[in-house]
């Protein structure tokens, strides 16, 4: 009885001493949450307060928590660990993406505010739902357990579902909320049974362990070929289709087009980065979890993975910018471009769990080294399209608000009646086509640069390398669509001059010019990630 | 302080453009112009002071051997390195000057003043920036900063198919500049970490102990560079962007495209393709010089056919282009006992600075062709070679400023287009008498399409187009682009070594760099083979 007492202490002190203190960026948005919802209930007070200006106090807290816990880190003042007994864990790269999303929520919420999008009335809701997922993300981007991993992704995306649908009385809003609910079912269930079958092969749910385990089933049954070794495969592929399902990575990514053209603008574009950003770190963790702490081990099992990765990322890259180029909604453009740069970013992960598994067999090559510029290049990405992708769609929810249409050809002449507006898009459109001296072409450098690198231990990587630079330019003409209609094309006839308030432009401005900045000076970004990355794969 | 003016000089242009977009009123059409023509003169009277300032006693870099620079990206070795030599200032200084005029003979844009000379002055920058830079990741982002103004420029204020044009012309030079970027990583890691381009041409010349790029990196990264310069030349087969952008085009942006653009892929074979990959470009020199060839015969062709004045002048550029090429390339190497050496390395020196000086003239030649055409566009609305004739009596001045400015461009002895041709078809007599002989009678054709375009616009009894009313004389600013560059044609063409003792000592350098570099490879196991010269 006493032992039992003496762990119940144990847990009880674990939980308030560290666990608590880990989660305060999740703690923060759920207070916000229950504050928004109270608010509302407590009469005249949500009158005085709107609801935007809690969300964004909520949401600053838990950007001002999760940047501290990146620099306690950093300078060794807070320690690495697993906490609430193993199921999440604190390190360097959870912090990086829970801060890089609490940054995103700030940022989604101010664009909402001035888009108006939700009214006052829908404002706690809408908002409960955002943070909501958020805190999904986060839990994401910590996972240490399959538990967690799955909590996370459904916890995500349910009110994802809901946030799609929030333009009521629409009716490809609903078609949209429906047809992702359908998709994101089915692939949670697939990927449900995948989690299952890997843990009954493995004996354990808990991420660090997988990697061992895996070398001593692999290794009892004979390697690759056998029934366990099958199982397995078949196991992580399951898994994977969740967490392709997420990334909307080809042939698991219908529902973007049509979920993006449905949802409003602004939901679009939480989908578009915050979804994306956990979802990658989700990937990481996993892949990671799979090579463990001796790389070597399963070498076969893992190049097949991390070639397979390779494959779907070419086709990803290739499909959504060719299917791009015959869109005429705007949005339905940005959600090709989405898809195409999530297959930018899995070459960046192929790339990793090639060079892991392999890159010991090739002679004097580091690897540790070019496996965390894989790792930099996918988080100085994120990054940067965290900026660039809101800035467009922030561009076309703001416009959208004066023109009342998202068609390209609602943009005709718009880029000569507000050109600061215009301008932002131009800077967020050739950093997405990847073009110096703007962030996304150090995002794109950076990954192909480990692509070349890695090449010298598996030649594929040189294979997606041109891949990757093929649709480099493919992208180019897409994307320099809606730039032709704003500053090539007349105006409509009849259309009513666009004129948009400065406070508007500057959050434009606001946007755009980190895209710009971390172009010029992308030093500190690269450093940060690097030291998050050597943290990862030390 | 060096870094200082010279980063003045690059963004001058810039901080004017910024002025523009800030301070002026975009009804304010006249200061707007007067501005810009302000800002590019400053920016030209600049470069004059580094032309002073030059010492061709110097073949390496000035103004300190290793260029001024400071440290842009640390992580990866990333410099902001300036300086210029022999082979850049002139380009440099061919930059601003034609800038300064093209801004001139900006009175002709219609709409949207403000947006055409912020991108203008932009573009200025990205085209100085290119040729000062010695580091080559810089190289590679003003060689992209450059692409956005004038897609833009072509694709705002050009004519009716001015959409297909800007994305034609973005796509070439976008798809070029990704190839140079695998050559870039190829450099980068095949010499542990370097961007500097004197030090990645050391590497490639066998000058670096224990580092050296080997015979398929040179020879890969040659064709990639050579591609992606070739696209920005143009020379056959790459050069279907260059007749839809020149002609759509407005004319001061077809002079800066003819005048600096089409330079900068002679500029970067010359400053990058070459002296890195010394045994790529022996390997291909042969391929190099029959594309020369082809390019002024096919261009020379083409030219002739067309009954668009400016598609006329544009496919010209095609031809006098193709000198270029040819003239850098005629590498001919002799069997040295067990190695192949270059024989004949004073022909070669002399295609080399040929090309370099076909470069300069066709700069100033094409500039002024396209200008002329402009000039009488503007007033007639029309470029149909059919439907001109008699310009002479009606526009005197103009019409003897264009044929002094189409003589240049023909070659004619004592203007600046015959000193390149010569000096690179003399050079190839050494390489291969046959090319030789086609390129020589390249002239021919040229002579062909130029006399024959002169006949039909200025000479015949009278004019018989569309709005014969409205043809009046040049105006006094017209005059002055037009005779400033016909007088810059005659300089160069009666004292050419104006330019050839600037350029001279560092092609020198260069020629025997890549000869040493040749000897270097075999010497660590590169099996060169003659390549057989009909």
């Amino acid at each position: 009885m006493t032992s039992f007492g003496t762990l119940l202490d144990r847990l009880i002190d674990d939980t308030l001493e560290t666990s608590l203190c880990h989660f305060a960026p999740e703690l923060a948005l759920s207070g916000t949450i229950v504050a928004l919802l109270l608010l509302r209930l407590f009469g005249e007070i949500d009158r005085w307060i709107p609801p935007y200006v809690t969300t964004l106090v909520g949401a600053l807290v838990a950007l001002g928590l999760c940047g501290t816990q990146l620099l306690d880190l950093l300078n060794g003042s807070q320690e690495a660990g697993e906490f609430f007994t193993g199921l999440l864990v604190f390190d360097h790269f959870g912090a990086f993406v829970r801060g890089l999303l609490a940054l995103f929520l700030v940022l989604v919420v101010a664009l909402t505010v001035l888009t108006g999008i939700p009214d006052r009335e829908d404002g706690p809701d809408f908002y409960s739902l955002m943070l909501g997922s958020t805190i999904g993300m986060m839990i994401m981007a910590s996972a240490n357990h399959m538990l967690m991993f799955f909590v996370g992704i459904e916890m995500a995306s349910v009110p994802g579902y809901v946030m799609v649908g929030f333009l009521k009385g629409n009716r490809k809003s609903s078609e949209a909320a429906f047809k992702y609910v359908v998709y994101g079912a089915g692939a949670a269930g697939v990927m449900l049974y995948g989690v299952s079958l890997l843990t009954g092969l493995l004996g354990t749910a808990s991420l660090p362990e997988l990697a061992a385990r895996l070398t001593i089933v692999l290794g009892h049954s004979g390697g690759v070929g056998s029934a366990e070794s099958l199982t397995a495969l078949l196991a992580v592929l399951m898994v994977m289709v969740g967490l392709a399902f997420k990334l909307s990575l080809v042939p698991f990514h219908f529902w973007c087009p049509d979920v993006f053209e449905g949802a409003s603008a602004e939901v679009a574009a939480f989908l578009s980065v915050a979804s994306k950003g956990a979802a990658f770190a989700l990937l990481v963790r996993f892949c990671m979890s799979l090579i463990g702490t001796d790389p070597g081990a399963n070498p076969e099992f893992l190049t097949g993975i991390g070639l397979g990765l390779g494959v779907i990322a070419a086709v990803t890259v290739t499909f959504g910018n060719l299917a791009a180029y015959s869109q005429t909604n705007v949005k339905r453009l940005l959600a090709y471009s989405t898809i195409a740069h999530a297959g930018f970013m899995l070459m960046a992960v192929s790339a990793l769990v090639v060079v892991l598994a392999n890159g010991a067999a090739v002679p004097g090559f580091d690897v540790p080294e070019a496996a965390r510029m894989c790792v930099e290049g996918l988080l100085f990405y994120l990054f940067v399209y965290l900026f660039m992708n809101l800035g467009a769609f922030a561009v076309v929810a703001l416009l959208r608000n004066q023109t009342f249409s998202e068609d390209i050809e609602s943009f005709n002449g718009v880029g000569w009646q507000s050109p600061a507006l215009c301008i932002c898009m131009a800077v967020c459109v050739f950093s997405l086509v990847g073009l110096p001296p703007l962030g996304g072409f150090w995002g794109k450098l950076v990954i192909f640069m480990s692509l070349f690198n890695i090449g010298e231990v598996h030649w594929f990587m040189w294979v997606l390398l041109v891949v990757g630079g093929l649709n480099t330019v493919f992208s180019l003409f897409y994307y320099i669509r809606i730039l032709k209609a704003m500053f090539m094309r007349e105006p409509a006839e009849g259309a009513r001059p666009v004129e948009v308030p400065s406070a508007i432009s500057n959050y434009a401005l606001l946007i755009a010019l980190p895209v710009l900045l971390l172009g010029l000076f992308p030093t500190w970004t690269t450093s940060l990630a690097h030291g998050v990355a050597t943290w990862l794969i030390p | 302080m060096d870094l200082i003016f010279l980063s003045v000089l690059i963004f001058m242009p810039t901080a004017g453009a910024l002025v523009l977009a800030v301070l002026f009123n975009s009804k304010a059409v006249e200061p707007m112009r007067v501005f810009t023509v302000v800002v590019t003169a400053i920016t030209f009277l600049m470069t004059l002071q580094l032309w002073m300032n030059f010492d061709p006693g110097v073949s390496g870099i000035q103004p300190e051997a290793n260029g001024v620079s400071v440290e842009w990206i640390g992580t990866w070795n990333i410099h902001y390195r300036l300086g210029y030599d022999g082979i850049s200032l002139p380009l440099v200084v061919l930059t601003s000057f034609i800038s300064m005029l093209a801004a001139l003979a900006s009175w002709s844009i219609n709409k949207l003043h403000k947006g055409y000379f912020v991108l203008f002055l932009l573009l200025e920058t990205g085209m100085l920036g290119v040729f000062l830079a010695l580091d080559f990741f810089l190289f590679y982002v003003f060689w992209e900063v450059m692409l956005l103004p004038m897609y833009f420029l072509i694709g705002v204020w050009g004519g009716p198919r001015r959409e297909y044009a800007a994305i034609k012309f973005f796509l070439y030079t976008l798809a070029g500049s990704v190839l140079m970027l695998i050559a870039m990583l190829m450099f980068y890691f095949g010499s542990g970490g370097e961007f500097s381009i004197l030090k990645l041409s050391a590497i490639g010349q066998g000058r670096v102990p224990g580092v050296q790029f080997d015979e398929f990196t040179q020879i890969t990264a040659f064709i990639l560079l050579f591609i992606g310069f070739a696209i920005k030349v143009p020379c056959f087969p790459f050069h279907t962007w260059l007749p839809d952008a020149h002609v759509e085009a407005p004319t001061p942006i077809s002079m800066i495209l003819a005048g600096v653009l089409l330079k900068m892929g002679g500029y970067g074979i010359l400053r990058i393709a070459f002296p890195i990959c010394p045994v790529g470009a022996q390997y291909g020199a042969y391929c190099l010089v029959a594309i020369g060839v082809i390019s002024i015969i096919y261009g020379a062709f083409a030219a002739l056919a067309q009954t668009d004045f400016k598609r006329m002048v544009a496919y010209s550029s095609v031809s006098h282009m193709g000198y270029v090429i040819l003239g850098m390339a005629v590498w001919a190497v002799a069997q040295d006992g067990n190695i192949v050496v270059t024989s004949g390395r004073d022909y070669w020196l002399m295609g080399m600075n040929g090309a370099m000086f076909q470069m300069i003239a066709h700069g100033i030649s094409s500039a002024g062709m396209f200008f002329m055409v402009g000039v009488i566009y503007d007033r007639v609305h029309h470029r149909d070679l059919n439907q001109f004739g008699g310009l002479f009596a009606l526009m005197p001045l103009y019409s003897g400023l264009a044929a002094g400015i189409f003589f240049a461009g023909l070659g004619l002895p004592g203007l600046c287009g015959f000193i390149g041709e010569v000096f690179v078809v003399l050079s190839t007599w050494n390489f291969s008498p046959v090319l030789a002989i086609v390129a020589a009678s390249g002239v021919i054709l040229t002579a062909g399409y130029i006399l024959w375009t002169l006949q039909r616009v200025y000479l015949g009894a009278e004019y018989k187009g569309p709005h014969a009313d409205e043809i009046t004389p040049m105006n006094a600013r017209e005059a002055t682009i037009g005779v400033t560059l016909l007088f810059m044609a005659i300089v160069l063409g009666v004292y050419p070594a104006l330019m050839f003792d600037v350029m001279n000592g560092s092609m020198a350098e260069l020629v025997d760099g890549m000869d040493a570099g040749l000897r270097a490879a075999q010497q660590s196991g590169a099996s060169i083979t003659m390549t057989p010269t009909p």
